[in-house]
């Protein structure tokens, strides 16, 4: 019994912490390492990016050249709210500062085709705060959940 | 309505109602027969402009068509993130598709026709009067969705299936023998009107228990028997009530009733008429599959994989429909049926079947289900909407420019905080997974002891279920 009640509270406490760390995470900044500047090639081909996932820290200086393959493409960066376009032979280029940490979709900005709207790639600004709060507030309810239910 | 002593979360009342007929100007409003025959001529408005724009859009890119940015963007989105969770099956109330059928059968659009309906009439086998050609209707019709959702002339064609369809079954069959268990639309719509926050149901069963013949199931000078072929005086879930208002109509005692409810209450039902079954937990291992498969195809980077949903080679595209069938139908379901075998081990219990436990506790999906569904449609419109504004002005391509907004350029919105949306919503559904998780095990396990324990493997499968969705959403 007195085993079984030790089993809950730590559970609990650990849901708990779950829980309190993924607050904080949103409300405070996460610390980066010292930015550096970054440079990424990125080839478009329909409805394809190469590199299809770019992955940079916070507050990096980034520039993209993106550099067509076939026809007329675009790219255009959830979040950061830039763009840039290439055609055939006349390359675009982006330069930005990663100072918004997370997982942005970069997509395609100027219709290449019937699949456009799906030419998509990602770029990682680490550290990805987003996705461990979002863990940890899951575990954390599943956990908490557990000791209720088996308490 | 099944009376339940349990409570959602420990405090919501899953017994808790609010009739929305009680207000006479509503229910006069329903119980009209131009209700919902307006909404319906509305929406076959819309749908000509659609099938009228698939058509003449051909095999053009689809980002500026009429026809897809209404249905893919717009409807899509509408009926996952509103109408479904709010209002059940009010799409199937106000949609266009069977109105021909009806009128063959009935002779008459506005006005009751008495007596025998038209059309041969005939009855739809007992053994497949279940979800299960709905849910393989489906998943065939996602084998396409690399064509349907990006080429005018591919949702033209699919549209126009469904409506020959609804015909044809129309005048061969009962009433709509079509909706109940052959559209695609209509499976995954009954699934998830489950957790609807609408629902409707008869008021006093004194009343319908003295009350012959049925007029809700036979029809009157008012309206039409049932014509989803189910007995309004007993339902007990969303399920396949296509809310067409007719039992409102028929009831000469207004014992019918349209409710708000608290989210989710029809996963607890479980009576002889209307069980749980295989075919409903399929359904939801179908939807589940096809948002991850769709997340990987339409929102993730990898360009692979996009050319074999879009068919750029044969062999690439039977890949993927090998791979997407097989996930969907197999892989899915069988790691869901690991969690329930060990639920029956770590509960201890002899007397219940797996079956039973595999089955009931898949209605846990339905609310995660859905709630990906949101989240997978977040990451649709957001970054598309615009588009929407933009064909509204010109359907056609013609030059048009309707509301002035012809002109707007391609602005995806909000695109910044679209992970922080996706994410809420996830653990939201997953918070309504859990709590109607523990409800079902307690269901299912008459002993609290053994439901506790049965429990833990199913928690432990929404939480790694939750856990794969954020790193495809935000990860």
């Amino acid at each position: 019994m007195m085993r079984k009640k030790v089993v809950l509270f730590a559970t609990a406490a650990l849901g708990g912490l779950c829980i309190l760390i993924a607050l904080v995470g949103i409300a405070t900044p996460a610390a980066a390492e010292s930015p550096r500047e970054r440079f990424f090639e990125i080839h478009a081909k329909r409805f394809d990016y190469t590199p299809g996932t770019i992955q940079v820290n916070q507050g990096d200086k980034v520039t993209v050249r993106l550099i067509s393959e076939d026809v007329s493409h675009g790219l255009y960066l959830d979040g950061y709210e830039i763009k840039t376009s290439a055609h055939p032979g006349e390359e675009g280029t982006l330069t930005f500062v990663a100072d918004k940490t997370g997982r942005y979709t970069f997509r395609c900005a100027t219709t290449c085709g019937e699949f456009h709207p799906y030419m998509v790639g990602y770029l990682n600004v680490e550290p990805n705060s987003r996705l461990w709060i979002f863990a940890l507030l899951t575990v954390g309810v599943a956990l908490c959940s557990a000791v209720i239910v088996l308490r | 309505m099944i009376e339940t002593k349990d409570k959602l979360f420990g405090v919501v009342d899953l017994n808790a109602r609010f009739e929305l007929t009680k207000f006479k100007p509503v229910r006069a409003i329903l119980k009209s027969r131009w209700m919902p025959l307006l909404p319906i001529l509305l929406n076959l408005f819309i749908f000509v402009i659609i099938l009228l724009a698939a058509f003449t859009g051909g095999y053009s890119a689809g980002n500026y068509n009429f026809g897809i940015m209404i249905v893919w963007i717009l409807w899509w989105v509408l009926l996952m993130m509103m109408l479904v969770p709010g209002l059940s099956r009010a799409w199937c109330m106000m949609c266009p598709f069977p109105i021909f059928s009806d009128w063959a059968q009935r002779t008459k659009l506005f006005d009751v026709k008495t007596g025998k309906l038209g059309g041969l009439n005939f009855k739809w086998p007992k053994k497949l009067s279940n979800m299960w050609v709905m849910n393989i209707a489906f998943l065939v019709t996602t084998f396409f969705s690399g064509f349907m959702t990006v080429m005018p002339f591919a949702t033209f064609i699919l549209l126009g299936i469904i409506i020959l369809g609804a015909f044809i079954v129309g005048l061969v069959f009962e009433k709509r023998t079509f909706c109940l268990y052959l559209c695609p639309v209509s499976g995954f719509q009954g699934l998830y009107s489950q957790f609807a926050t609408v629902e409707v149901r008869r008021k006093d069963w004194d009343i319908c228990k003295n009350h012959n013949p049925k007029t809700c199931f036979v029809g009157n000078e008012n309206g039409y028997g049932c014509p989803w072929l189910r007995t309004p005086f007993d339902f007990q879930k969303n399920t396949y009530c296509g809310m067409c208002l007719e039992c409102l109509k028929t009831c000469p005692y207004d014992n019918m009733a349209i409710n708000l409810r608290p989210p989710g209450v029809d996963l607890l039902v479980e009576t002889k008429r209307e069980p749980k079954g295989l075919d409903e937990a399929w359904k939801a291992f179908i939807m589940l599959g096809i948002a991850i498969v769709f997340y990987l195809a339409f929102q993730g980077p990898w360009g692979f994989f996009k050319d074999m949903v879009r068919g750029a080679t044969l062999p690439g595209y039977l890949g993927y429909i090998a791979f997407h069938a097989t996930f969907n139908l197999l892989i899915i379901p069988g790691v869901f049926f690991v969690f329930a075998y060990l639920s029956k081990r770590l509960s201890g219990n002899t007397d219940v079947s797996l079956k039973t436990i595999f089955t009931n506790f898949a209605y846990t999906l339905i609310p995660m289900g859905l709630g990906v569904w949101m989240g997978f449609s977040v990451g649709i419109l957001l970054p598309n909407g615009s588009y929407i504004l933009r064909v509204l002005s010109d359907p056609f391509a013609w030059g048009w420019n309707l509301f002035g907004t012809a002109q707007i350029p391609w602005t995806p919105v909000l695109t910044g905080v679209m992970g922080y949306l996706q994410g809420a919503i996830l653990i939201v559904f997953f918070a309504f997974a859990v709590g109607y998780g523990w409800l079902l095990a307690k269901q299912i396990y008459a002993d609290a002891k053994q439901a506790k324990r049965g429990f833990v493997p199913i928690l432990t499968f929404l939480t790694l279920i939750t856990l794969v969705f954020l790193w495809l959403f935000v990860g």
